[in-house]
């Protein structure tokens, strides 16, 4: 038994965890919204995967057209509204919005995009069109995140069956269980499921494919599979100490926040968090709004090398999580079966332990945010022949998705190793359109923008990755 | 220091900003709060025969978040008794003996003006300003507007009025008329020492989608209103210069429509107003904005060497020709500077759709531009065709970066060359003609 305990009570750990990116107000949007240029060729559509048409909202906004707006978004893409909430935009549309470039303040696309949103996620109306031919051709989805979603919605709204099998309790993979608490709600996540449920798609839940029901049965079953597994587990540390019980891995104590009362989420009072990807970082804002009264992250290499978006580490420390760098993890100390503190070393400028520079910080709580493993194995019993890539990624045609054996697609963070929520919808999407032309032998042309050189076209629809991508 | 100071027609006023007839000029309260704040007259609420007034009145035209870029309303003229806008006038007048107080007069008779003429001159007006000029309300009674659209009457009316006033005879215009040289000939034929201009402009102006009504809504029904504030400053200009420029006329000018700013005000100064008069603004943000008007102006004569408002007045009416007698031969281009431009591509979407076709998006490498805002990978620019552009604008007007897209002068060698000339070259001859666009 861990003597992790809750610290917060039940209101107070709400307000700790409530989101940081408030909604607008109607007329703040409208501001907002009549603030855009409404650019031509617009360089914000181009960094969004999955190519909303965002000047084209944003002026339905300040038009008095918020249903229009919410179409236009989730035509595009179908987990808009977490997406607005979740996106790293900064480095995404808002980081190309050429606002930035005049006045240092690009539009806040983001919550323009939640807001146009929120209201259609909240009375459940159905504004993305749904084709009203039946091609009878039936598609699984293994694995029910965001990238089987983006698929799944696509399909059945071009015709077409989609079945979501998923493992876990509820759909949405990380989206669910996975976003930082105070970014998203899960029941956001939930809610964007209903909707898609509403659209057509079938969700078989607390079905492990392999486990519970043979992969080869769904072949024979369905005319294609699209794959959307996503990652496996957290990497394993192999140091002494691992398996004390109060040592975690991020993304189950994260998923534990996600599936219980917050007030009921265990956790010590000085947390250390190894490692600094953006992971590590929502767990460690995580355990200080929970309560911890230190949240430090130790991480191996300087603060420059960290992988972690700036606005994010910023966001941590403005929260006054603790950051120690060029520090490597030794052992996990511990007294009576529990964890006591954590023995470092030092390292130098490769990330190498300094012999003889050894110390120990006490914490009773280590969370590792070491990154995740891929499914290799799982995917090589599935389909012994499936090629797989650098890192154990699934090799796909980037232009259709389609993977080394026919029929079977994949997207998401199984194909591109770990991406953003909105990428594993651009790719779910893409393998769609791919799988619609197979079908039905006819084209989709996805909205395209015109003469942007140096693209050919279709664009502007999740084919081509984003212009900018620097914070 | 510029001197602000102007003379109105013999009328004296330390500046040229006074107050329009309306809702701000309505008692002695706000005329000393107006003058406290620093404009130079008033003219006061139209008073005639008291009226009375309806319930709701005013409505506005929103444009992108931006409250009332035009203003309408279906208001009359002073809802108070003559002898009570008679009796603030005299009160305000010996308060503020160095201010301009004109009292805006409509009635109907002769024997009706000779008398409200007469309780002006005693109050201590320093002029009459008949109002021909309200669109709604009084024209149906045959006053205003009905009055301002027929020359005729205007020349008989402002007649009635020179005869016996001892002040300047202002006669204001109403811009719902064709020709707004007719009506102000009129004026000058009829005696009127001056001219001020314009009053309101018929208008709806929206409609409410649920009820049906448009705004203002009097109990669910409506009526045309008059137009007025920022909108309608282009209208007011082009009817201010019209007047200036008429040879015929050769009047003072009070100019007003949409003033909003010291270079709204310079500009109408520019076309011929001696003074201007501003409702709109004032209603919307009060009798404080006069102050920016005065700085503004005055530093910008000061920039120009100007000695005072009297050496602007007028300096753009040369400029204003008919069209036949511009230069034909004049040639500009648009210029880009890629150290500004953002790459918003509004200028290739809008000459591409709505002009000449010859802005094109490259690649900023093949083009040999180096570093700029938002200059990217992946980011196209867009490109003037040189030989294309035909010189309209658009494109200038629609970029959303100042100083980005510049006109510039194309020296063609070519000697300046009017429609006229070349009509008459071609008729005799002498010249070829200018093969049509493709
Ligand atoms: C802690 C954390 C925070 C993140 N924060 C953000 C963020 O703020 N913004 C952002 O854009 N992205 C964020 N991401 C990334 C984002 O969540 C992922 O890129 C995205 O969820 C990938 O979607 P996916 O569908 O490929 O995989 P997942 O979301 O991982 O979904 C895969 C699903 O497949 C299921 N599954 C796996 N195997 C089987 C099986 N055999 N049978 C049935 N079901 C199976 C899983 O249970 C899971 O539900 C974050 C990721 C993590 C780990
Ligand atoms: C509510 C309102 C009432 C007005 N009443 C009168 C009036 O009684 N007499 C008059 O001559 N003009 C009247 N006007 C017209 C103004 O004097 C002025 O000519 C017109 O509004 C244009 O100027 P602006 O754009 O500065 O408002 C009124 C205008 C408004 C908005
Ligand atoms: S780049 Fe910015 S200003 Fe231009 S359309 Fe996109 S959001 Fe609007
Ligand atoms: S000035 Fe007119 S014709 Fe020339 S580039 Fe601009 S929009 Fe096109
Ligand atoms: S409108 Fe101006 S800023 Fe926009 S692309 Fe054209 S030149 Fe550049």
């Amino acid at each position: 038994m861990s003597k992790l305990k809750p610290i917060l009570p039940k209101a107070k750990a709400r307000e700790a965890m409530e989101e940081i990116k408030p909604a607008f107000a109607s007329q703040e949007a409208v501001t907002e919204a009549n603030r855009c240029l409404y650019c031509y060729d617009a360089p914000c559509i181009m960094a969004c995967p999955t190519g909303i048409d965002i000047p084209g909202f944003i002026k339905k906004i300040a038009y008095d057209n918020v249903k229009g707006a919410a179409r236009t978004i989730l035509t595009a893409n179908i987990l808009g509204n977490s997406c607005a909430r979740v996106c790293p935009t900064k480095v995404l549309c808002e980081g190309a919005c050429v606002l930035e470039d005049r006045d240092h303040d690009p539009i806040d696309i983001g919550r323009l995009q939640r807001y146009a949103t929120d209201r259609v996620l909240e009375t459940g109306e159905q504004v993305v069109a749904v084709s009203p031919l039946k091609s009878g051709k039936k598609v699984a989805l293994i694995g029910g995140g965001p990238a089987s979603l983006g698929c799944a919605a696509e399909l059945v709204r071009l015709g077409h069956e989609a079945v979501v099998f998923e493992k876990k309790e509820h759909p949405g993979g990380l989206n669910t269980y996975g976003i930082a608490y105070y970014k998203m709600k899960p029941e956001i996540s939930l809610a964007e499921v209903e909707m898609i449920e509403k659209l057509g798609v079938e969700f078989r839940c607390g079905i492990e494919v392999g486990t519970d029901l043979a992969v080869d049965k769904i072949l024979q079953e369905f005319d294609a599979v699209f794959l959307g597994i996503g990652l496996g587990q957290g990497r394993r540390l192999a140091i002494p100490g691992e398996d004390l019980p109060e040592v975690a891995d991020a993304i189950d104590f994260i998923a534990e926040i996600h599936s219980q009362p917050l007030e009921t989420v265990k956790l010590g009072k000085n947390v250390v968090v190894l490692g600094c990807g953006n992971t590590a970082i929502d767990a460690v804002s995580q355990a200080k709004r929970l309560g911890a009264e230190s949240a430090t992250i130790l991480y191996r290499r300087s603060e420059e090398e960290m992988s972690a978006y700036g606005f994010e580490y910023a966001l941590a420390k403005s929260e006054r999580c603790e950051f120690m760098f060029q520090v490597a993890p030794v052992e996990i100390l511990e007294t009576n079966g529990h964890v006591s503190g954590i023995r470092l070393a030092k390292t130098d400028s490769n990330a190498q332990p300094i012999t003889g520079s050894e110390f120990t910080v006490n914490c009773d709580h280590v969370i590792k945010a070491l990154g995740q493993t891929k499914m290799e194995k799982t995917l090589l019993e599935w389909f012994p022949k499936l090629k797989l890539g650098a890192g154990g990624k699934i090799e796909v045609d980037p232009l259709t998705q389609e993977t080394s054996i026919p029929g079977v697609y994949a997207g998401g963070d199984a194909a591109n190793g770990g991406a953003e929520v909105v990428n594993a919808v651009a790719e779910g999407k893409r393998a769609a359109l791919h799988l619609h032309q197979t079908f039905t032998g006819e084209a989709v042309t996805p909205p395209a923008q015109t003469t942007r050189y140096g693209i050919e076209p279709p664009f502007g629809s999740g084919f081509y990755e984003p212009v900018r991508v620097s914070g | 220091m510029a001197d602000l100071s102007i003379n109105f027609a013999g009328v004296k006023s330390p500046n040229p900003f006074w107050i329009a007839s309306g809702p701000p000029g309505n008692s002695a309260y706000q005329c000393h709060r107006a003058f406290e704040a620093g404009w130079g007259g008033v003219v006061w609420k139209t008073i005639g025969e008291a009226i009375v007034n309806q319930s709701s009145r005013y409505s506005a035209l929103q444009l992108n978040g931006q409250r009332m870029v035009g203003f309408n309303n279906i208001e009359l003229i002073s809802d108070r008794a003559p002898e009570t806008n008679f009796k603030e006038i005299r009160e305000v007048k010996d308060r503020w003996p160095d201010r301009v107080i004109v009292a805006s007069l409509m009635v109907e008779t002769r024997e009706q003006w000779h008398e409200f003429i007469k309780r002006s001159e005693d109050a201590g007006a320093d002029a009459i300003e008949c109002n021909f000029g309200c669109p709604h309300g009084m024209c149906e009674r045959g006053m205003g507007s009905a009055v301002g659209q027929n020359p005729a009457v205007i020349e008989t009316i402002a007649g009635w009025c020179a005869e016996v006033a001892e002040i300047p005879v202002i006669i204001k215009l109403t811009p719902n008329i064709t020709d707004v040289a007719q009506p102000g000939r009129a004026a000058k034929a009829g005696g009127a020492d001056a001219i001020s201009l314009i009053n309101t402009i018929n208008s709806i102006t929206q409609v409410n989608l649920d009820t049906f009504c448009p705004e203002p809504s009097v109990g669910g029904q409506s009526s045309h209103g008059g137009y007025c504030g920022a909108a309608v400053k282009p209208i007011a200009l082009n009817m201010v210069e019209t007047i200036a420029n008429d040879p015929q006329i050769n009047l003072p000018v009070s100019g007003i429509g949409g003033i909003n700013t010291w270079r709204d005000a310079a500009e109408f100064i520019a076309l011929g107003s001696t003074s201007v008069q501003v409702c709109t603004a004032v209603m919307q943000k009060g009798f404080r904005i006069v102050a920016d008007m005065a700085e503004g102006l005055s530093d910008y004569l000061d920039s120009k060497g100007m000695q005072s408002v009297e050496e602007l007045r007028g300096r753009a009416l040369p400029n204003i020709l008919n069209w036949e007698n511009l230069n034909l031969n004049y040639a500009r281009i648009a210029q880009i500077d890629y150290d500004k431009c953002i790459g918003c591509n509004l200028c290739h979407i809008a000459c591409e759709d709505g002009a000449h076709q010859c802005i094109d998006l490259v690649d900023p490498a093949a083009l040999g531009v180096g570093e700029g805002p938002g200059r990217l990978p992946g980011k196209p620019v867009p490109k003037v065709r040189d030989e294309d552009c035909v010189g309209c604008n658009l494109c200038s007007l629609v970029c959303p970066v100042d100083h980005c897209i510049t006109m510039i002068d194309v020296e063609n060698g070519k000697e300046r060359l009017s429609w006229a000339e070349y009509q008459a070259g071609v008729e005799a001859g002498t010249m070829e003609p200018i093969p049509p666009h493709p």
